[in-house]
């Protein structure tokens, strides 16, 4: 696959925090039109401020994010569609008032708002949950909720912080192929952040492996495997290999922190 | 609500919470009785139930008067508290350099025992402003201290989510702070419920006046000038009823508004 081209670049960003802790130090990022993008790497590694960058809520200290149009943030406020690591839906409004936020914020029409909603709740099967309040759904709900929600705008580009972490195995399980599914049907662009090999694999077409403290690119893995993936994939030698190689990218990541 | 309110009559927990306080309070009643009657006090030092409860039903005319009066002021000092509590919190939570400025001030007015500013205000103010100032006074702080907790305990992630729409202030206010402050909200006003009334009771106190403008704190002192004892009983027992009444008025506000969603106004499973 020839590399489309990309949406968005970040050239040797860095990020120090007034504690003097230096989370990014000269990350050279692409991420490309249509991709799954992950970042992998250990906790500290600042995938999580990467995001934060990439999304305008954090400015960078040294470099810059560089759209695809020159500019230095996203061109309108539904470009982007931000999964936090906690659902962190408002627990005052019921399901369909959550996932409209976006809409609301933006002025949109009520009425077409309301039939967009009742499209992503559908996208993410919580028809029927509506008018619940966030409290009575399970974690996984919850966060199908917040994938709804950051997709209601149509946005170009999705961001994940982790988006899975705090859910079971089986939730989370289901959870990754009904977003490899979204991602297939929607063809929006993700960067993923997470610190599971296995998860990593599954998702994407390319991992961008972190070092940890100060946060780099040590390397990246492409993931030539066909989509859609599914539990055969999850069970293939192509996936064990695929997550050998990673673990062992991981690894050496790691290690240059130790040496360093 | 009914179906709610049968369920939760029908565990034994919430039956022994109505039940056991009723008996205590029948029991001392009863006690009281007894001192009174064994002892032969005389009304005048101690009266016994059965007396206050005739006064009560006997002055009930320059009691409800005085009690209309009282509760007038205090819902309305707690009017006023919660606007500018609630406005003043907003201010705040906008705008640092007020809040630097205001906040110390607002503090004072707090510390300062309300029983001291009470007679200087009634120089400088009619007698009926003087009693509302005082009630304002003090529900004020917990309405304001409340709610500006609330409006700075918004969970940053959603916080982050407004900036990234690029919401308003404006809308960060509406659809984000103000909701999310609400629980601490409400816990301000269940204390500024019963503030105001003492504000009020200890503005009627202080002003001493009689007439027809005059409330229960009033009658009290009035009725000890007298000796009226069964009187002053009557007009205690009324004040503290309205006392109760207006804390569970504020609690049940509360739970209607909050069932739905938060934390402290779910039932769980026992």
């Amino acid at each position: 696959m020839a590399s489309p081209a990309p949406i968005l670049t970040l050239r040797r960003v860095g990020k120090t925090f007034p504690n003097s802790v230096v989370a990014l130090d000269a990350l050279d990022l692409e991420v490309r039109d249509g991709e799954f993008l992950s970042l992998l790497g250990p906790s500290g590694c600042g995938k999580s401020t990467a995001l934060r960058l990439i999304a305008a809520l954090a400015e960078p200290s040294r470099g810059e994010v560089v759209w695809r149009n020159g500019e230095s943030e996203p061109s309108a406020s539904h470009t982007i569609g931000f999964v936090f690591q906690e659902p962190t839906l408002m627990p005052w409004a019921t399901v369909s008032a959550n996932v409209s936020l976006p809409l609301r914020l933006a002025g949109t029409d009520l009425h077409a708002a309301a039939a967009r909603v009742a499209q992503m709740l559908d996208r993410v099967g919580l028809s029927e949950f509506a008018s619940t309040y966030p409290r009575e759904l399970s974690g996984g709900m919850r966060m199908r909720v917040s994938l709804a929600r950051a997709l209601v705008t149509d946005p170009e580009l999705l961001l994940m912080d982790e988006p899975f972490a705090a859910l079971d195995e089986i939730t989370r399980f289901r959870l990754n192929n009904d977003l490899l599914a979204l991602w297939q049907a929607l063809g929006k662009t993700v960067v993923f952040v997470t610190h599971s090999v296995f998860e990593s694999v599954y998702l994407s077409n390319r991992i961008v492996v972190m070092t940890p403290r100060p946060g780099r690119v040590f390397t990246e893995i492409a993931i030539d495997a066909p989509y859609p993936r599914d539990e055969s994939f999850r069970t293939s030698a192509e996936y064990a290999g695929y997550c050998r190689k990673t673990s062992q990218a991981l690894a050496a990541a790691m290690a240059q922190e130790a040496s360093a | 609500m009914n179906g709610s309110l049968a369920a939760w009559l029908a565990r034994p927990q919430a039956l022994l919470r109505i039940v056991l306080p009723i008996l205590l309070l029948a029991l001392g009643i009863f006690a009281w009785h007894l001192v009174v009657a064994i002892n032969d006090i005389p009304p005048y030092v101690l009266p016994g139930p059965m007396l206050v409860a005739r006064t009560l039903v006997a002055d009930w005319p320059v009691l409800s008067a005085s009690l209309a009066v009282t509760l007038l002021t205090t819902f309305e000092g707690l009017a006023l508290a919660v606007g500018g509590g609630i406005g003043l919190a907003i201010l705040f939570n906008q705008s640092r350099l007020v809040e630097y400025s205001l906040y110390p001030y607002a503090v004072i007015l707090q510390v300062t025992p309300i029983v001291a500013i009470a007679p200087l205000l009634l120089i400088y103010l009619p007698q009926q402003a003087a009693v509302l100032a005082c009630a304002w006074i003090v529900a004020f702080f917990p309405v304001l201290a409340n709610t500006t907790l609330g409006l700075n305990s918004v969970d940053h992630n959603l916080v982050d989510l407004f900036r990234l729409y690029r919401a308003s202030r404006w809308q960060t206010l509406r659809h984000l702070k103000l909701p999310a402050a609400l629980p601490h909200m409400f816990g301000g006003l269940r204390i500024a419920g019963g503030l105001s009334l003492i504000g009020a009771v200890v503005a009627e106190i202080a002003a001493g006046s009689a007439g027809a403008g005059s409330g229960l704190a009033y009658r009290i002192a009035e009725s000890g000038y007298r000796l009226d004892i069964p009187r002053m009983f009557a007009a205690l027992m009324l004040l503290a009823a309205t006392g109760i009444v207006i804390y569970f008025a504020m609690s049940l506000i509360s739970h209607l508004v909050l069932r739905r969603w938060h934390e402290s106004a779910i039932a769980r499973e026992p």
